[in-house]
C-alpha cells in the first residue's frame, strides 16, 4: 500500500466524490494505413459522418447548454473550412489519421493562444472534435469506465461528460482544465463534482496510487490517492455533511435572507473576474457587494476600454441593485508587475489606496474607466487600505477631476457613492474621522490579521487568526453601531460573512448587511436563517 | 446583378461572437445566395460568414464593431437580416439584458 498522495487543485464544480481512478489519457490508437488517396478520403469522409451522426444522437438526450455545445461541435465538422486542409493533405500522400490531426492541431492552437479566456476554454471543444474523428476513423472501442469513477486526466471531452452515467455518483479531476471550460459549467448545473488544476503528478506517484480508490474534495480542491483509513473515514462525515448542507441551503437560495426573528440581512455576492457573474442567477443576491478589479491587472497595466468594458458588464447583469467596486488592491500577497514594488514587510507596505495614490498615473485610468460605467448600473466605489482620512480626501478629488475633464469632453460620466473599506485598525477604531464617506465595508480578513498580528496564508499562526476573538468582533460592533447613528450604511465583504459558524456573531455585532462568495450564498443564507434575533 | 452592401453593429453579446451566437450567426448567412463576410476592421481581413471556423476564428469580443458586407443576389437582405441578429443579441437578450 502505497503512502497518501495529496493533491491541491481549484474547485470547478463543488461536492465530494469517493471512487476508483479513470485515466482519460489517451492510448496511442492504430490506424490501418488505406491503398489509395481516394480510399483515406473514404475513410475520413465517413469517419467524419460517423462522428457527426454520434453527436446528433447524442443532441436527442440532452437539453440547454449541452445541446448548444454540440450543436456547435456538429456546425465545425460540417464546414469545409474545417475539414478541406485535412482532405488537401490526403491529395498529397498523407493517410487520413495524420492529415485530419494535423489540421485539427493548427486549428486547436489558434484557440490556445487566444489571450481571452472564453476562446482557450474552446480548445477542449477543438481536441473533443478532433479525437471524436480520430476515434471513428480507428474504430478503437473506448474502455467504459467504472460506475462512480473519478475521471482523471489532462482534460476531458464535453462528449466525454455528456456519455457518461453520473447517477452513481463519480467526479472530475484534472490536471489541467479550467473552470471556465463547458465541462466545468456542465459539471456545475449538474452537481458533479470537479477539480482542475491538479498539476501532473510529481515524484513519489507509484502505479499503484492510480489504481486504488481516490477521494475527491471538490469543496476544497484537492485529491487523495491511496488514503489511509483515518482519511476515509473524515471524508465520508465532510461528505455527507456537506451534502446535507447543501440540501438545506439550496431551500433558501431563492428567498430573502430572514433571521429566526424575522430581522432582514442582505446578503451580497463578492466577485474576482466579470464572467463569475455568468454563474449567478441576480435574483438570488442583493448585489455585488465586492467585486475586485486585480484580475484587470494581469501582466500588464489594462487600458480604460478593457476596464470599462468589464465595469459595465457587471453593472447591466445586476440591473438596479448596487455593484461596489472596489479600486486596485494590488501589494501584499498580489503583486503586480510594473506597478507594485518590492518590499520586505509587504502588508505594512505601499498597497491597496496607497499605491494607487503613488501611481496617479495609472489609478486616473481606471477613475475614468469607473466614471464612464457608472451610467450603466447603480455602482458605488470604495477604496481599499484606507488608514487616515486624507486618504480618501485625496482620492475623492482625483474623481472630481476626472469627472471635471470627462464632462468637458462632453463623454456619458456619473459620479458613484464613494466608500472606503474597514480593515486598518486605524479606522475601526477611530470611525469618526471618516463621517463625510458614503459607506464602510469591513474587510474582515485584512481588519484580523492586522488586530490579530497573524497572517491568514500562515498555518502556525492560523489559531490566532479568528473574526470572533473578542478584540475583532468589538471593533466590528463599534463601526456597525457609527454608522447606525451617521445613517452611513456599513456592510462586511470578508470571508466570514459566508462563514456560518461567525454568521452569528456578526449579525449580533449589528451588521446586517453581508457579501459572500457565489458559492457561500445559499449556505449563508441558511445560516442566517438559524440566528435568534 | 452584383449589389453589395456593407454595414456594421456592435456586437453587445457578453461574451462577444462566441459558439452559440457563430452557429446561430453563419446558419442565417447560409440561408442567402450572397457572398458574405465579415471583418473587425472596415480594411479587413475579411471571414468568409457562412464559415463557422472562420467566424470563430475572428474572436470577436463584447464591444467589437462588427463588419458585415455582402456581394450578390440578395447582398442588402443578407447583410440586413444579420445585423438585426447581432442587435437582437443572438436573440439571447432575456438571459443577459436588463430594464433600462
Amino acid at each position: 500500500m502505497p503512502e497518501p498522495l495529496r493533491l491541491k487543485g481549484i474547485s470547478a464544480s463543488a461536492g465530494y466524490a469517493e471512487g476508483p481512478l479513470f485515466n482519460l489519457d489517451p492510448v496511442a490508437a492504430r490506424y490501418g494505413r488505406k491503398a489509395s488517396p481516394a480510399d483515406e478520403r473514404f475513410a475520413l469522409e465517413t469517419a467524419i459522418k460517423a462522428a457527426a451522426s454520434r453527436l446528433a444522437t447524442l443532441i436527442e438526450a440532452v437539453d440547454g447548454d449541452a445541446a448548444d455545445i454540440l450543436e456547435f461541435q456538429i456546425a465545425m465538422l460540417e464546414d469545409d473550412a474545417l475539414t478541406g486542409p485535412a482532405f488537401a493533405a490526403i491529395d498529397s500522400g498523407q493517410p487520413a489519421d495524420a492529415a485530419w490531426r494535423q489540421a485539427l492541431d493548427a486549428e486547436i492552437v489558434g484557440y490556445e493562444t487566444s489571450d481571452q479566456d472564453y476562446f482557450r476554454a474552446r480548445a477542449a471543444d477543438m481536441r473533443d472534435i478532433r479525437d471524436q474523428v480520430l476515434r471513428a476513423l480507428t474504430e478503437d472501442s473506448e474502455a467504459a469506465a467504472p460506475a462512480g469513477a473519478i475521471f482523471y486526466g489532462e482534460d476531458i471531452a464535453p462528449t466525454r461528460f455528456l456519455e457518461t452515467d453520473w447517477s452513481s455518483g463519480g467526479g472530475i479531476a484534472l490536471k489541467a482544465g479550467s473552470a471556465a471550460s463547458h465541462v466545468a459549467m456542465l459539471a456545475r448545473s449538474r452537481g458533479v463534482p470537479m477539480v482542475v488544476g491538479l498539476g501532473v503528478v510529481g515524484l513519489g506517484a507509484a502505479p499503484a496510487h492510480l489504481a486504488g480508490v481516490a477521494l475527491l474534495d471538490a469543496e476544497h480542491g484537492g485529491i487523495v490517492l491511496a488514503p489511509s483509513k483515518a482519511e476515509v473515514e473524515a471524508f465520508r462525515r465532510s461528505s455527507s455533511s456537506f451534502a446535507a448542507r447543501r440540501d438545506r441551503a439550496e431551500t433558501f437560495l431563492a428567498r430573502p435572507a430572514v433571521t429566526k426573528a424575522g430581522t432582514a440581512v442582505r446578503v451580497q455576492v463578492n466577485i474576482a473576474d466579470p464572467s463569475d457573474v455568468d454563474a449567478i442567477d441576480i435574483s438570488t443576491c442583493d448585489g455585488v457587494g465586492l467585486m475586485r478589479t486585480e484580475f484587470l491587472f494581469g501582466k500588464t497595466l489594462p487600458d480604460e476600454e478593457t476596464q470599462y468594458r468589464a465595469y459595465r458588464k457587471v453593472l447591466e447583469w445586476a440591473g438596479d441593485k448596487p455593484v461596489t467596486i472596489r479600486t486596485v488592491d494590488a501589494g501584499g500577497d498580489k503583486p503586480v508587475p510594473g506597478f507594485t514594488v518590492e518590499e520586505t514587510n509587504p502588508f505594512l507596505g505601499l498597497r491597496g489606496i496607497r499605491l494607487s495614490l503613488a501611481r496617479p498615473e495609472v489609478f486616473r485610468v481606471q477613475i475614468r474607466a469607473l466614471l464612464r460605467a457608472a451610467v450603466h448600473g447603480n455602482l458605488k466605489v470604495m477604496f481599499p487600505m484606507i488608514a487616515v482620512v486624507g486618504e480618501y480626501e485625496r482620492a475623492a478629488a482625483l474623481f472630481a477631476e476626472e469627472q471635471a475633464a470627462l464632462a468637458a469632453r462632453g463623454v456619458a460620466q456619473r459620479m458613484p457613492p464613494l466608500g472606503i473599506m474597514v480593515e486598518v485598525p486605524s479606522v475601526a477604531v477611530a470611525p469618526e474621522a471618516f463621517a463625510k464617506v458614503a459607506f464602510f465595508s469591513i474587510g474582515s480578513n485584512d481588519l484580523t490579521q492586522y488586530v490579530m498580528a497573524a497572517a491568514r496564508d500562515n498555518a502556525s499562526v492560523a489559531h490566532l487568526n479568528s473574526v470572533r476573538h473578542p478584540a475583532v468582533l468589538r471593533l466590528i460592533t463599534s463601526v456597525a453601531a457609527f454608522g447606525r447613528a451617521q445613517e452611513t450604511p456599513v456592510s462586511l465583504c470578508g470571508d466570514a460573512g459566508g462563514d456560518p459558524a461567525a454568521i452569528s456573531a456578526l449579525i449580533e455585532a449589528g451588521l446586517r448587511d453581508l457579501s459572500v462568495v457565489p458559492a457561500q450564498l445559499a449556505m449563508a443564507k441558511a445560516a442566517i436563517a438559524d440566528v435568534p434575533i | 446583378m452584383s449589389a453589395s452592401t456593407e454595414a456594421t453593429v456592435l456586437i453587445t453579446h457578453e461574451v462577444g461572437l462566441h459558439a452559440r451566437p457563430s452557429v446561430k450567426f453563419t446558419k442565417l448567412a447560409k440561408t442567402f445566395a450572397a457572398e458574405v463576410e465579415v471583418a473587425l476592421a472596415a480594411n479587413g481581413p475579411w471571414f468568409d460568414a457562412k464559415s463557422i471556423v472562420k467566424v470563430m476564428a475572428a474572436k470577436a469580443p463584447k464591444g467589437t464593431e462588427l463588419h458585415i458586407r455582402a456581394r450578390g443576389d440578395g447582398a442588402a437582405e443578407a447583410v440586413g437580416a444579420l445585423v438585426e441578429l447581432v442587435r437582437r443579441d443572438f436573440d439571447e437578450g432575456a438571459d443577459h439584458a436588463r430594464t433600462a
